[in-house]
């Protein structure tokens, strides 16, 4: 009892820890942006490796969510002879929850371990303590890019997502089991709030962004600089960003869908 | 907190130096001076914290106690912009090159470069050819750093680390992975480097030939202290049985080439635990 005592205390005292230089870390970070403002060329080329190289899995992943919630959402609004609002259905499913949600924990998959993986090998084989010795801040030159890059990329993708799963719900909705095309479309149109929908889809996606690159950041730099280390430190970029990223949506979901 | 430099004419000067790493005390009370426009070369056993000194004098570690003066700076309570500013001055030599993987030859040779300084990039072209040609690269200027031998990545590194025109280089084992005759043609690019543009050079080395050839003055370190120093001819009169065991490398000797351990029958003989 007072060993599992000790190892529990041992355990919140690491993860405190942890917490403090993550939080110092993305001080760093984020006061490092203002020095890539200057330099768009390093920001562009990670918005490609970050942004661009996630799209496809994105658009096929928000086309087969689509044509799934076009198939469920008929069977259920079918029942009550509402199938004329399958596309308010789908679109505020896509543009409220599944949008921002699925397509982080994608790019937490796809982007993230990819930057853990990276930034950890610059650190194992001293290419980050190198870059200190020619007195250049490897935060400013390596990580507030990549940071800002994935805060950029992330709203983009969602709203990507959400676009393709909408097309894919309406090709099985009214290309498959008959729902009126334009009943879809002026549903879809007549029932989505633009404050409550979609911004609110757009600050999620914006959220999750932010809490995937610093975590998947941080888990690189941080990371115990042999091969075993950063293949850990990718395991937990995953792991952490999808609690992180469902929990947060939770927490967001009831403030802003909570009172009305 | 004093900046005062012991000798005026040494550039770097390591004072009553002390560092552990958790329990293990790599350095104990140590003080080193390396005079301006000379080599000085750091001889030790593998594991006596070489690289860990290059790494204090660089600022990126921090010293128990003692100080380190780099050209009238004590590195360790310079703010964080003066220190870069320091670094800029100093070049680093990485035991494992360092390149970056992500670009190829020419460009990790003008990163300082383009990091530094605002020139055209015709004048970057003509500084970073130089450089490769100073360590008979320049031909592989277009390889990816996954492309080069261990030797060759060092020599990247050393062509890097001359780009910006430092006042002082650190060289952490330049000669290791090299065949004679680049080793023959790194000590003399050393050697001239420090006589034509008046670098300061600290090399960290086993090998005892070619620092002998080169070093104007040599401190040999084991287990935390200065066991040896002197000019290379003195080092290798030396009386010192640590100094002579290091030069003829006799396994045998104060300076042990196992890794502190319990007694080895103990510890074959005590199965109960698997470590
Ligand atoms: N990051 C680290 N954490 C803990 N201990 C370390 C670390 N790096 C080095 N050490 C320890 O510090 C000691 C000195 O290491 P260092 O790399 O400076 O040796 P060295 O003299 O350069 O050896 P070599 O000639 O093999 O390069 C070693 O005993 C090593 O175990
Ligand atoms: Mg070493």
């Amino acid at each position: 009892m007072i060993e599992f005592l000790q190892q529990l205390g041992k355990n919140t005292h690491t993860g405190f820890t942890k917490l403090g230089r993550g939080t110092f870390f993305l001080l760093q970070v984020i006061s490092g942006i203002l020095s890539v403002l200057p330099r768009p060329r390093l920001l562009l080329n990670q918005m490609y490796s970050v942004g661009v190289l996630s799209f496809l899995i994105i658009s096929i992943s928000g086309l087969f969510v689509g044509m799934v919630l076009g198939l469920q959402g008929y069977y259920i609004l079918s029942d009550f002879g509402a199938e004329e609002t399958l596309g308010v259905m789908v679109a505020a499913s896509l543009v409220r929850e599944l949008g921002p949600v699925v397509s982080a924990l994608l790019f937490a998959g796809r982007a993230g371990s990819a930057l853990t993986a990276e930034i950890g090998l610059m650190k194992a084989t001293e290419q980050l303590s190198g870059m200190e010795m020619m007195a250049v801040d490897p935060i400013k030159r390596i990580i507030s890019p990549r940071f800002l890059a994935g805060c950029l990329s992330m709203p983009l993708l969602a709203a990507l997502f959400s676009a393709i799963g909408i097309i894919g719900g309406q090709l099985v909705g009214s290309g498959l089991l008959g729902v009126d095309e334009g009943a879809y479309w002026a549903q879809m149109q007549a029932n989505l709030d633009f404050q409550d929908d979609i911004v609110n889809g757009v600050i999620k996606s914006i959220v999750f962004g932010f809490v995937t690159s610093w975590i998947a950041l941080f888990e690189g730099y941080d990371a115990v600089p042999t091969s075993e280390g950063v293949s850990r430190a990718t395991t937990r970029t995953v792991v952490n960003s999808a609690f992180s990223i469902l929990g947060l949506d939770f927490i967001l979901t009831t403030l802003m869908f909570g009172d009305n | 907190m004093d900046n005062r430099v012991s000798l005026p004419n040494s550039l770097v000067s390591v004072q009553n130096l002390s560092f552990s790493r958790g329990d293990k005390k790599i350095f104990d009370d140590i003080s080193l001076e390396f005079e301006r426009g000379k080599v000085t070369a750091i001889m030790g056993p593998s594991g006596t914290g070489k690289t860990t000194l290059l790494k204090l004098i660089g600022g990126q570690l921090f010293p128990k106690q003692g100080s380190i003066i780099v050209d009238g700076n004590n590195v360790h309570s310079l703010r964080r912009t003066e220190l870069y500013n320091l670094r800029k001055r100093m070049g680093m030599l990485f035991q494992s090159g360092a390149l970056l993987t992500d670009m190829n030859v020419f460009d990790n040779v003008a990163f300082p470069l383009r990091e530094h300084t605002h020139l055209p990039e015709s004048m970057i072209r003509t500084l970073v050819l130089m450089k490769l040609q100073a360590v008979g690269l320049r031909g592989a200027r277009n390889l990816m750093p996954n492309e080069l031998s261990g030797g060759m990545a060092r020599r990247i590194a050393l062509a890097r680390a001359i780009a910006l025109d430092p006042m002082m280089i650190m060289y952490d084992e330049p000669f290791t992975g090299q065949d004679p005759i680049s080793k023959g043609a790194l000590v003399h690019l050393i050697k001239s480097l420090n006589t034509i543009l008046g670098l300061t050079s600290i090399v960290v080395s086993h090998d005892v030939h070619e620092t002998a050839a080169i070093a104007d003055y040599i401190y040999v370190i084991s287990e935390g202290k200065i066991v040896g120093q002197g000019t290379p001819k003195e080092i290798a009169q030396s009386e010192s049985d640590w100094v002579q065991q290091f030069m003829t490398g006799a396994a045998d000797g104060p300076a042990h080439f196992h890794y502190p351990a319990k007694d080895y029958v103990d510890d074959l003989l005590s199965t109960g635990r698997r470590y």
